[in-house]
């Protein structure tokens, strides 16, 4: 009896279709930002130092939120498997990286954006084969994506300015007196600039996917023969999918390296990556928006406090602590999947089922 | 009743459809009058399936005219004839699982909803007062075909009866001029293709919409039907009135099978 709808009487469809239709939701949404906004930002977690918290912690998992965004409209909305996401979210740092070097004046923010764009029309090209082929095959296609573009940016010069290194060097920036990127800006800053990003970006997800553009990718992931039936034309609706997924990807990928990393090789967007995008999608829950989070949260955030509280707390070795979390997360996400295939985003539904009629069973 | 000249709505010319050397259709004529309610029966393996996927654009004939609404229709594909106003039910219920019976159909409004993705992208002003108008469309439509209370259910936890009057519902939803119904009473009880019979003539009536329907139980079909085509291995035997149908030899034959 935690929380009951009873009495939310909604006598406009307006109401009903709001993103949260429940007074209990908008509570738990309120806390959660509380979260994120306030609290984390001053205290941090407990038991990790403030600049852990920020930059190891928060901020790659807001950004590795928004790749899951990404992911999930494209594999858990529109039924498209794909394989590149981080050469997708290369894409997006090195196109970000070229934007900043021609116009080295423009906002730091806009770059992003439009690395985004960039992005999206990658990944509409790549996205073509998947008007031919499904499954399995579609995800080959995909990983010759990944391989490509791997190759594209150690062999391509003019990708990263032709450095020495090789690699992309984050210019500094900034934005009405406030150092944004390279190596003097504040982790609170960048970390500020991500979590607008995600929110708007989650605010935009959420819109689109429960309008026309968001129905016709699922009619096409659920049955394609019935949804061409009704007049969804494949082609308008896989590209698209593919475009408002990639999208996110690049803003990701750029957010990663200018306002994380700082710099980036080829190494960061290998396959190793994207493999562990699709582990945060699966077990967050496929087609699910709350799941990106508790997906990103788990994959991400659940080690790397692990590991810091096995060598403060427990003293345990850095370097065993670093398997036994490795062997600890395969295990729960064996299990998890086991128990539930749907990921944790059905685990959280069925328990608010449950705690709406608690302490009652049915 | 007396037939008074009904508008052709719907011809089929000739029609001959091959899968390599496998004859599915083999020079198939008839025509669907406006407001009818058309059966097509036959065994199976008859090309009945076929024929509906011929109309949808899903097979394209090597011979043979379609003819809508007095022009002769271009070869297309599924995605435009439904913009033409045919919609269509599966014999394998082809429901969108992974949704709600209320999203399911809504998805049928798909086609008449066209604010662009900008409006969609914020959800605001002209996108949800189109989401809205049409949420409203789709409740009357549930209303009509008594599925209130499975409104909110994922649709792949209904039991099958309600399934299929979900997906006449989807159908329902696109406002056709053309109905197709695949086997709409298959593996249904006598109490659920009594409600489905009658839901099939209500929509006839209420809805002036025209209905080609494909159906198995030969009560059913004679008891509906204005008028009935009955194939054989793809080879039209005979067409006419249910009462003219049952009298054909050739089609006794066919479902009894003939002394040798």
């Amino acid at each position: 009896m935690y929380f009951r709808e009873t009495g939310q009487f909604k006598s406009k469809y307006k109401e009903e279709l709001a993103a949260f239709p429940i007074f209990e939701d908008k509570i738990g949404i309120a806390i959660a930002a509380l979260l994120a906004f306030v609290l984390i930002p001053i205290f941090g977690l407990p038991g990790l130092s403030w600049d852990f918290t920020m930059s190891a912690v928060m901020i790659p998992v807001v950004i590795f939120t928004i790749t899951t965004l990404g992911l999930n409209i494209l594999l858990g909305f529109a039924g498209q498997i794909s394989l590149g996401t981080a050469a997708f979210m290369g894409v997006g740092a090195y196109s970000c990286y070229k934007i900043m070097t021609i116009f080295p004046d423009l906002n730091a923010l806009i770059c992003v954006v439009l690395s985004g764009v960039v992005t999206a029309f990658v990944g509409t090209i790549f996205g073509l084969p998947s008007l031919r082929i499904k499954g399995f095959y579609l995800m080959v296609a995909t990983l010759a994506a990944q391989f490509f573009l791997e190759w594209a940016f150690i062999r391509i010069p003019w990708l990263y300015n032709y450095n020495i290194s090789g690699a992309i060097e984050v210019p500094y920036k900034e934005m009405f007196g406030i150092v944004l990127t390279g190596a003097k800006s504040e982790p609170l800053t960048r970390y500020f600039v991500c979590l607008g990003f995600l929110v708007v970006l989650t605010w935009l997800a959420s819109n689109v996917i429960r309008g026309r553009i968001g129905r016709s990718w699922m009619m096409i992931r659920d049955m394609d023969i019935a949804a061409e039936l009704i007049g969804v034309r494949p082609l308008t609706a896989k590209l698209s999918a593919f475009a408002f997924s990639s999208f996110y990807i690049g803003i990701s990928g750029a957010l990663m390296v200018f306002f994380w990393l700082g710099a980036a090789e080829v190494e960061s967007f290998d396959i190793n990556h994207s493999f562990t995008y699709l582990f945060m999608v699966i077990i967050g829950g496929l087609g699910s928006i709350t799941g990106c989070y508790f997906g990103a949260i788990l994959v991400w955030v659940v080690p790397v406090i692990l590991k810091e509280y096995g060598k403060s707390v427990f003293g345990i070795d850095a370097f065993v602590m670093e398997n036994f979390t490795t062997i600890l997360l395969g295990v729960v996400m064996v299990v998890i999947l086991i128990v539930e295939p749907h990921g944790l985003a059905r685990i959280w539904q069925i328990a608010k089922q449950k705690l709406r009629l608690w302490p009652f069973p049915y | 009743m007396v037939n008074e000249q009904k508008k052709v709505m719907m011809e089929v010319k000739n029609i001959n459809l091959r899968f390599g050397g496998v004859i599915a259709i083999q020079d198939v004529s008839f025509d669907i009058q406006e407001g009818e309610i058309r059966a097509i029966i036959g065994p199976n393996g008859a090309g009945k399936s076929s024929m509906l996927n011929v109309i949808n654009g899903f097979y394209h004939p090597q011979e043979g005219e379609i003819w809508f609404r007095g022009e002769k229709r271009p070869s297309m594909e599924p995605y435009e004839v439904a913009k033409t106003g045919i919609a269509r039910t599966f014999q394998n219920i082809a429901l969108f699982k992974g949704m709600t019976t209320i999203e399911n159909v809504m998805t049928g409004r798909q086609l008449q909803m066209n604010k662009n993705f900008f409006w969609q992208l914020f959800r605001y002003g002209p996108a949800i007062e189109e989401e809205v108008e049409h949420r409203r469309r789709c409740e009357e439509i549930i209303d009509f075909l008594e599925i209130n209370h499975i409104r909110k259910s994922p649709v792949g936890s209904l039991p099958y009866g309600l399934q299929k009057r979900v997906e006449l519902a989807r159908a329902l939803a696109m406002e056709p001029e053309l109905l197709l119904l695949d086997e709409p009473m298959a593996g249904m009880n006598v109490e659920e293709k009594q409600d489905m019979s009658r839901f099939i003539i209500d929509v006839n009536e209420e809805f002036g919409t025209t209905i080609a329907l494909i159906e198995h139980d030969m009560a059913v079909v004679m008891d509906l039907a204005d008028r009935v085509v009955v194939l054989d291995y793809g080879k039209m035997l005979a067409d006419g009135t249910p009462k003219e149908v049952q009298s054909n030899q050739a089609v006794i034959d066919a479902y009894l099978g003939v002394a040798h």
